[in-house]
């Protein structure tokens, strides 16, 4: 194996593909070294909660045969990927991080677990999360937290930590997350990955285990800009088992990173430089800014006044869908069911009791509180209004600029236990990342320096509905910067 | 907007009912103390006037344009296969390979 070492380090998507297409390696060898490095490592991390190793090796011997026999390879051959574990794997268990869902094991594949595997990925597992996707730090797993490769005394972020971290302790390429409020930006930025929160709409939901409806997207977790463009252009596109996935035409988003920046209007919404902003964030993201004009980008203040009301309205309407959507685990037709209860009502009640962790009971009480008589109208439809006031301050501020450039998280990477005791402290993590989340639009988090600590920084950049290629070419900018 | 008198603990109760969870005696006060918490961020929102703001449940009804020319579209109505029953009801926890089993519905 000697000369066939590969740097796991810098392993990108297209290094990957040539090195089995050349002959310097094989899709088996590097899915192999993968599984070795999460044997050795993930350990102490606990990303991966299920391996999927007679899959992958499979998907790997077949890239092999097609390596070997000098076909063309498709856009992720040989690709060790791991997915999230609220997107679900044929076969292979799916836990959404619950107690519930302990034992379940779906009969068919998500379509964008599909779409991967089509174009050569090898599926490596499934990777831990908060449960049912909802957390800011993934300590609300019902198999233990994930820990920061960068920082083992710290949290990756949540909900998708496990997505992060193994990206960060190159145990996968890629990764997929979920994102809802911000977990998919917030942990990229956590753990010094990039994180793309796509546009609603932009790709499939089917075998997506629900959390808010309206809310809810996938999206790619990699070490690059580019990869990430590869990925989201594998998964992007209209789905007929999802009716909310838009088809309209998916761009070329790697062809088009080729695009130069210069005179793109970039603008910076003065909200998101409050009270609260950690001084060395603010720092980063303003040098983040000067070297976008440098390369000839022309910079904007905007402003979107209602941001501050984007927690409060996203706590309403996301446990309320929540309160909706989790009312399917009720011990009848998959995972968990308690053994004591002698009547139905009695038996879902205590199988809920028993399944669900205190996050999720909270959410769900609080989105039923919400959507009860009485309550509607105050809390539920008050939120929906204020949601299309804070995308009409997308909508305003997009009529003159073509990304926004902002921070993804107000601090870095908290301590473990740090703010468990506090849910409101918690759900303020997420305040520069749920009006994208709100509005539909879409959104990137891009490795922008780190502390004096060496706690990664990201940016966010959020560009308008369906316009990913901009977002990912000023990403790319970023990132470029950065390497100098 | 409802006089706010915060939540109680029997509004913990029934809502918790309505939900369908069981809460222990040491869970009820703690997720009091939480509702009430996370409430008072959200009643924020009555700072703002939003008479005559439309509702907006998703995304896709505040972008222009038709319902197509948006790229929502609903399938064409055909057969197409579903998932194989056997392996969907092997997940089930009680099942006797054609139907769930749950324990008695009615109570008396």
């Amino acid at each position: 194996m000697s000369e066939k070492v590969v740097d796991l380090q810098n392993l990108t998507i297209d290094l990957a593909r040539e090195a089995i297409a050349s002959g310097k390696t094989t899709a088996t060898e590097l899915a192999e070294l993968h599984y070795d490095r999460i044997a050795s490592l993930d350990g102490k991390i606990n990303s991966f909660l299920a391996l999927s190793r007679v899959r992958a090796l499979t998907q790997a011997r077949k890239i092999d045969e097609m390596a070997a026999k000098g076909e063309v390879l498709p856009p992720l051959a040989g690709v060790p990927v791991g997915i999230k574990d609220v997107l679900v794997m044929q076969g292979a268990p799916a836990t959404a991080g619950s107690l519930i869902l302990k034992g379940y094991r779906p009969s068919y594949d998500a379509t964008v677990v599909a779409k991967l595997e089509a174009a050569g990925a090898t599926l490596l597992g499934k990777l831990n999360c908060d449960e049912f996707a909802m957390g800011s730090s993934n300590e609300n797993s019902a198999y233990g937290p994930v820990l920061n490769p960068r920082d083992l005394g710290r949290v990756p972020g949540g909900s998708s930590g496990g997505s992060a971290a193994a990206v960060a302790a190159n145990f996968a390429t890629a990764t997929l997350g979920t994102d809802t409020g911000g977990s998919i930006r917030q942990p990229a930025a956590f753990c010094g990955v990039v994180g793309v929160l796509p546009t609603y709409g932009r790709v499939s939901r089917y075998g997506l285990i629900a959390f808010a409806s309206s809310l809810d997207r996938v999206g790619p977790l990699t070490k690059t800009v580019k990869d990430a463009a590869r990925v989201l252009q594998v998964i992007a596109g209209k789905d007929v088992m999802d009716a909310t996935s838009s088809s309209r035409p998916v761009h070329d988003y790697v062809g088009e990173l080729a695009n130069p920046v210069e005179g793109l209007r970039i603008g910076v919404p003065e909200e998101y430089f409050g009270e609260g902003l950690d001084s060395e964030i603010r720092r980063a993201i303003d040098a983040t800014i000067d070297g976008l004009k440098m390369v000839g980008c022309v910079v904007k203040p905007v402003s979107l006044p209602h941001t501050k009301y984007a927690i409060p309205t996203y706590y309403v309407i996301a446990t309320a869908e929540a309160s909706s959507n989790l009312s399917r685990f009720d011990g009848v037709r998959f995972g968990l069911r308690a053994e004591e209860a002698n009547t139905l009502s009695a038996m879902f009640r205590k199988t809920r009791d028993q399944g669900f962790g205190a996050e999720v009971k909270r959410r769900i009480l609080l989105g039923t509180y919400a959507l009860s008589a009485g309550y509607y109208d105050a809390y539920y439809r008050k939120a929906q209004q204020v949601r299309t006031l804070l995308t009409r301050d997308f909508m305003t501020a997009f009529a003159d600029v073509d990304v926004l450039v902002a921070p993804v998280t107000p601090t870095p990477a908290f301590k473990l236990g740090e703010k468990t005791d506090d849910p409101v402290q918690m759900y303020l993590e997420d305040i520069y990342s749920v009006a994208a989340s709100l509005a539909g639009i879409c959104g990137i988090s891009v490795p922008c320096g780190q502390t004096k600590e060496g706690l990664p920084i990201g940016v966010q950049i959020m560009a308008k509905h369906f316009d990913e290629a901009t977002m990912l070419r000023v990403g790319q900018a970023v990132e470029k910067q950065q390497a100098q | 907007m409802k006089e706010q008198v915060g939540v109680t603990l029997d509004d913990v109760r029934r809502v918790a009912e309505l939900a369908n969870l069981e809460l222990t005696v040491e869970e009820e006060p703690k997720m009091q103390r939480d509702l009430n918490a996370i409430l008072g961020h959200i009643d924020q929102l009555n700072e703002l006037d939003t008479a005559g703001v439309p509702a907006m449940a998703q995304v896709g009804e505040m972008l222009d344009g038709t319902l197509l020319s948006r790229g929502e579209t609903l399938r064409t109505d055909e057969i197409r296969p579903s998932l194989d029953r056997s392996e969907v009801m092997s997940s089930a926890p009680e099942t006797d390979g054609r139907f769930f089993k749950v324990p008695k519905v009615i109570e008396r």
